[in-house]
């Protein structure tokens, strides 16, 4: 077993074991194939996003966790937020620049709900038709620019 | 390092013959007082500056550093990160830690104040939960490790030994990270000095990428070190104090201190710099499609003609507007005079073909320059066989009564040309972004005499070296290069005159 692969099973141990509040994991589909994964988010009671529900996908190279993962929202619900691209793309330090190799999933998704919660008003970014039309498929090739940290 | 180095230096030594032969056979002699043939003598007389190999650059890396620990008296790894935040600058260093806040430097620089009395204990906090005290869990691989298996930084943060050696593994090969890798805990930006990653990657590829990542940083850094730019020859030239000169390396290559660049006599790195993006880039493209096309007025499409009539009718299916070529202007007033337009200029159509001249001249001018640019080049790419030819004609004469130090002129002359046809290259150089003046007007005179004289002495080189009567075009051969050499001289020291006197004007925008 790669170091990757170690890695990933532990995460998936802690995960079930004590799932932080409004994240929830496939298990079977992630042991169909370790390297992706779905992750079922809430929106946090007292935000914006209260009883929505949200779907992260995870894409895990094999440099992990030495290289952080390819993290996007996915599905009919892609949250309206001024971090968040309509094509799922998420503006987020941590998943480029800032990764840091104890960073995991668990701190991943809380960070996004956070990041959701502290949302004021519902809106994409004012970039979003451009961005959407021009990017690439993968978010880690953007080179983001963080101008924001308040929401 | 060592194997890799030895290496280099063959190539190295195959390159320098390729560019200008420095065979034994050809080493010079001062016999009688010929021009010199190191590029500049003038230049490089006061102009000191010394060659190092990669392990001497370790060594003046190091001897920096003891430099100002001597004075400082903090371990040599803090002072490593403080010298590179301060790009290697020991003046400012010592400016900036006797002068104010040290707490803050440290913090600036990213490493742990060595005079913190209480190093933060930030130890991971799911660590600290463990049960027993002497082990914990390493937040990378989730394993939990006996301490004696984990190190960190000053900043208190722990890691297994296997995780730390992955994490400077991948941030050294994968992302050619060297003195600014930060500790792995997130948010922390405590900066891994080199002794920490020295002892804990242990295989060799990476600590030699390591080695050169860091090598690299001082020299690129550095105001005073400078990487021979030839493929493949990892020396470094050290020069005493800054300026724009000439160095050469031992691997044989010439180039300008300032700007890596070929030695670039007589223009100046800026304007070379600008020539090179201008020939590189496609802005002549740009050039070529504003001189020779036009767009249609109504929907502004691009258009080229290519012959016919001046009857135009825009190909594009969602347009189809009919104008007049020559005037831009709408055809149907134009009846049916298809191959001449004698109507009234109207301001607009007035504007574009002002412009388009404009653009068509400009792009004149520039392939005027270039031509004669890349001329030169080519020409000084031939003259290496030139050397080829003159060294067998040399040979050839020893054997007909001529002593080896009565043929070393044909060497030299080759010598000469080539530094003429480098001079001359960069001239074009200069002239693109020269404005008319008197001045100018008197080095167009120089720059033609030179190339006049060059492509006499190129000449005498290429067809007359093949008559059998060597001796008799010696004086002539002689006479000439002294001339060619007297005329460059000539025309450098005017341009250098200009440079100081301000007597050049520039043009803007090209």
């Amino acid at each position: 077993m790669t170091s990757m692969e170690k890695r990933l099973h532990k995460e998936l141990q802690l995960l079930q074991k004590e799932p932080p509040h409004g994240v929830k994991i496939d298990v079977e589909s992630i042991h169909r194939n370790l390297t992706e994964w779905i992750v079922d988010l809430e929106g946090a009671q007292e935000s914006l996003y209260r009883g929505e529900k949200f779907q992260l996908l995870f894409k895990f190279g094999d440099r992990y966790p030495f290289d952080s993962p390819q993290v996007m929202f996915i599905g009919n619900n892609i949250p309206v937020h001024p971090h968040v691209y309509s094509n799922g793309h998420i503006c987020l330090s941590i998943l480029t620049d800032d990764w840091s190799p104890a960073l995991s999933v668990t701190s991943v998704c809380l960070s996004i709900v956070s990041m959701l919660s502290s949302c004021t008003e519902k809106k994409r970014p004012p970039d979003n038709a451009l961005y959407v039309k021009t990017c690439s498929k993968n978010p880690k090739k953007t080179r983001w620019f963080y101008h924001d940290d308040e929401v | 390092m060592d194997s890799e180095d030895e290496m280099n230096y063959d190539e190295e030594e195959e390159d320098s013959q390729e560019e200008d032969s420095n065979d034994e056979d050809f080493v010079d002699i001062a016999m009688e007082p010929e021009p010199s043939t190191a590029s500049d003598s003038r230049e490089t007389e006061d102009f000191q500056y010394e060659v190092l190999t990669a392990d001497k650059i370790v060594h003046v890396m190091v001897e920096c550093i003891k430099e100002v620990n001597a004075v400082v008296q903090i371990p040599a790894t803090i002072t490593r990160i403080l010298l590179n935040h301060f790009r290697w600058d020991k003046e400012k260093l010592m400016e900036r830690y006797y002068d104010g806040d040290q707490d803050s430097l440290f913090s600036e620089a990213h490493v742990v104040s060595p005079y913190r009395k209480d190093p933060r204990q930030k130890r991971s906090t799911r660590g600290s939960t463990s049960a027993s005290t002497s082990e914990s869990m390493c937040e990378i691989c989730c394993l939990v490790i006996p301490h004696t298996d984990m190190a960190g930084l000053e900043c208190g943060h722990k890691f297994c030994f296997q995780c730390w050696t992955d994490y400077l593994t991948s941030k050294i090969i994968n992302e050619g990270m060297g003195q600014t890798i930060s500790c792995a805990a997130y948010g922390c930006d405590i900066l891994v000095d080199d002794v920490t990653v020295m002892d804990l990657i242990k295989d060799a590829k990476v600590r030699l990428k390591y080695q050169h990542l860091i090598t690299n940083s001082f020299v690129e850094c550095n105001r005073l070190l400078r990487w021979c730019p030839a493929p493949d020859c990892g020396h470094v030239i050290k020069v005493k104090h800054y300026d724009v000169k000439p160095v050469r390396c031992t691997c044989g290559h010439t180039f300008c201190f300032a700007c890596g660049e070929n030695w670039h006599d007589p223009v100046k790195c800026i304007w070379l710099k600008r020539w090179i993006k201008k020939c590189d880039d496609d802005s002549e493209t740009s050039n070529w499609i504003a001189a020779n096309t036009k767009e249609c007025p109504k929907c502004h499409v691009i258009i080229e003609k290519d012959g016919g009539c001046n009857h135009m009718v825009c190909k594009n299916q969602n347009c189809k507007a009919d104008f007049c070529w020559v005037c831009l202007g709408p055809w149907e007033p134009h009846g049916s005079s298809w191959y001449n337009c004698n109507k009234f200029d109207e301001d607009e159509a007035k504007k574009a073909r002002d412009s388009q001249e404009k653009s068509r001249c400009q792009l004149q001018r520039y392939l005027f320059y270039c031509n004669r640019y890349m001329n030169h080049m080519q020409s000084l790419k031939f003259e290496n066989k030139l050397y080829q030819a003159v060294k067998l004609k040399m040979e050839e004469m020893q054997q007909h009564s001529m002593s080896w130090i009565e043929v070393q002129f044909l060497k030299v002359a080759v010598d000469v040309l080539c530094s003429c046809r480098q001079t001359l290259m960069y001239t074009y150089v200069f002239a693109f972004y020269l404005s008319k003046n008197n001045q100018s007007i008197i080095f167009e005179d120089n720059q033609k005499d030179l190339e006049h004289a060059t492509e006499q002495l190129s000449e005498y080189l290429e067809r007359d070296i093949t008559s059998e009567l060597l001796v008799d075009i010696k004086q002539k051969v002689q006479d000439k290069y002294r001339y060619c050499e007297s005329r460059r001289k000539v025309l450098l020291d005017h341009v250098h005159e200009g440079y100081e006197r301000d007597t050049w004007d520039y043009q803007d925008g090209l």
